[in-house]
């Protein structure tokens, strides 16, 4: 790929959609590969934090409400093609499974590829608790519709207990974390956090709108639960990111990790059709990041090099990452946190201990879905009879 | 929760609302285009020759077919799904009382898990991977959420919880007899002696349901 700078993509006057090319034919909950699944569910969290990211800036600043409303007009359009490719065979638990397998996979790559220390166990530590809901919610699929998660992860990811949800439940100032410093931090860094932030908002957001379609009071009580815990991951995840960064610098990185991660997405699809898509919608992001480079020199009169590299960072691998996981999980599962600090279980702060009582003290959603709960092909009805 | 339809305010419908007559201006108020649900039509018709199949199979072994290995898969996911309709409706049942026997509800609840083992052992017999989600199996999950809505809701009364699971044994006993006749026709003595066991077990499922969805529907008349 040539320089983001000088690669200027799909002008945004030359972008745009019908309704028939938004609403296209999904993609085979049972033939298509799940990282075909991960990717379509991972950009659509990528556009929604998009279109957020772009509204907060919108109302700040008046000068650049119409250049960001005409970028939002495409990207709506955007996560609209990329949400509706997701099969409606899939029941909302089935797709569900499909998201924790995005905060899984995703994190774990990126945790493996974090240049900074800190940051990587930052996300090693919010890889753990999202874990831990993959064996919940499988749970629940299991208990409640009588199907199987595997279908979903096509054995790329484990379904083990992690770090207990019940634990995750932590006081506020317990879930914020220390930012990267924008003039220090290396461009991946970057991207990384705006990515994982980006995904567990939608997680948090997809959690919110689907908890209450469910009639089974259990079922409602666990995405309370882990919606509870997905909000506390958005505050984590938020927190990494320089709050220093003016409203242009960010809005340039969120427009370059958009190219980098359809860029991502365009080399490792295995399915034609959707990789056309991604290789689409790098051209269109080029577009966007060109008007968002051009904003950046008009009103901050600085050099966009200061802030972006002119080549993209490694890409976010898409794969099973098995051995990490566990091997994090083995070591790391007794973590807790005290402030920003990731720290030993018996250093936890009292103000989570106090809260976790406090909002565990009429039961635990995560605790009663999966009483005596173990995975095993095809359902755990399989092993009781054996 | 009563299991019974209890007497109260229900706002959905017109007759009891002061803005009734306001509703009905909306009928002169529109002036609509011409076309019908056509138009809609059109459009189904034309994303349905487009569309690709839900999913795919591998080739059968020999002694088997497509149909029957989807057949094998979808009746084991109904299975699957039936047993917890019945861990759901157990609870009803030992809540809300009545006449239904909460042993009679397991035993059906442990035949349905029965079953589902036995399809399993059947599909790997011919050389298919019981863990599959065959298509047929896929689209019954679809067709199956509505049921599983119905019966873990705690606001269901049992006659309506048992309406549902009615729903589910008349498609079971349809969706048996269905494989046996495509067991017959791949010529398997074997399975179809299982399978005519499991069909005769369905049938009294069904027999019993029907009668406990008279009883409690009768009962909540009463109550």
């Amino acid at each position: 790929m040539q320089s983001l700078f000088e690669n200027r993509g799909v002008p945004l006057e030359r972008q745009g959609f019908t309704w028939r090319e938004m609403v296209q034919k999904p993609i085979s909950k049972l033939d298509d590969d799940a990282y075909t699944r991960v990717r379509i569910i991972l950009m659509n969290g990528i556009e929604n934090e998009a279109l957020r990211f772009s509204h907060a800036a919108a109302r700040m600043n008046k000068a650049l409400q119409v250049p960001l409303a005409q970028i939002r007009r495409i990207e709506q359009h955007q996560a609209t093609l990329i949400n509706w490719l997701i099969g409606p065979d899939h029941s909302p638990l089935e797709t569900t499974i499909a998201y924790e397998q995005v905060a899984i996979d995703v994190t774990a790559a990126v945790a493996m590829n974090e240049p900074d220390a800190y940051l990587a166990q930052v996300y090693r530590f919010g890889l753990l608790e999202d874990f831990d809901h993959m064996y919940r919610y499988s749970a629940l699929l299991d208990r409640l519709e009588g199907k199987d998660a595997n279908n979903i992860l096509q054995s790329y990811t484990d379904i083990l207990p992690g770090r207990p949800t019940i634990d995750e439940h932590r006081a506020p100032v317990d879930d914020l974390r220390k930012p990267y410093n924008r003039k220090k931090a290396a461009p991946l860094s970057k991207m990384h956090a705006l990515t994982i932030m980006a995904a567990e908002q939608q997680t948090h957001n997809f959690y919110m709108n689907i908890g209450p379609m469910y009639a089974d009071p259990v079922a409602r009580q666990l995405y309370a639960e882990i919606a509870s815990i997905e909000e506390q991951h958005v505050t984590q995840y938020e927190s990494i990111i320089d709050p220093e960064e003016t409203w242009l610098e960010k809005l340039v990185l969120h427009e370059a990790a958009e190219v980098y991660n359809y860029h991502g997405c365009m080399e490792q699809e295995s399915n034609p059709r959707i990789k056309a898509i991604w290789e689409r919608f790098v051209d269109y992001e080029l577009g966007h990041l060109q008007l968002a480079l051009q904003l950046f020199k008009k009103f901050e009169k600085r050099d966009p090099e200061e802030i972006l590299p002119a080549e993209l960072p490694e890409r976010i691998p898409f794969a099973s990452q098995r051995e990490f996981v566990r091997e994090t999980l083995a070591g790391e599962v007794d973590l807790r946190a005290d402030g920003t600090e990731i720290v030993p279980k018996e250093k936890e702060s009292k103000a989570s201990l106090e809260y976790r009582k406090a909002v565990n003290a009429d039961g635990s959603p995560s605790e009663t879905v999966s009483a005596g709960y173990r995975w095993a092909p095809g359902s755990e009805l399989k092993l009781k009879a054996a | 929760m009563e299991n019974r339809t209890e007497i109260g305010v229900n706002h959905s419908g017109m007759q009891g609302s002061p803005d009734a007559d306001d509703m009905l201006e909306n009928l002169k108020l529109t002036k609509p285009r011409r076309g019908d649900e056509r138009a809609l039509a059109k459009v189904r018709a034309e994303y349905g020759e487009a569309a690709d199949p839900v999913g795919t199979l591998p080739d059968p072994q020999e002694g088997a077919t497509a149909m029957l290995m989807d057949k094998l898969g979808e009746r084991l996911a109904f299975e699957r799904s039936g047993t917890r309709l019945y861990d759901a409706l157990l609870v009803k049942c030992e809540t809300l009382g009545g006449a239904i026997p909460a042993k009679d509800v397991q035993h059906i609840r442990d035949e349905e898990a029965t079953h589902f083992a036995l399809l399993g052992a059947a599909i790997q017999s011919l050389g298919g991977d019981p863990t599959q989600q065959t298509p047929g199996a896929d689209v019954a999950g679809v067709e199956g959420m509505g049921l599983m809505q119905v019966l873990t809701d705690p606001k269901t009364t049992l006659a309506q919880a048992l309406h549902a699971i009615l729903v589910a044994e008349m498609t079971d006993n349809a969706g048996w007899e269905e494989l046996i006749t495509l067991t017959e026709q791949a010529g398997n003595d074997d399975l179809l002696k299982r399978f005519a066991k499991a069909r005769d077990e369905e049938q009294e499922h069904l027999e019993k349901v029907q009668r406990w969805y008279k009883e409690a529907t009768q009962a909540s008349m009463q109550a």
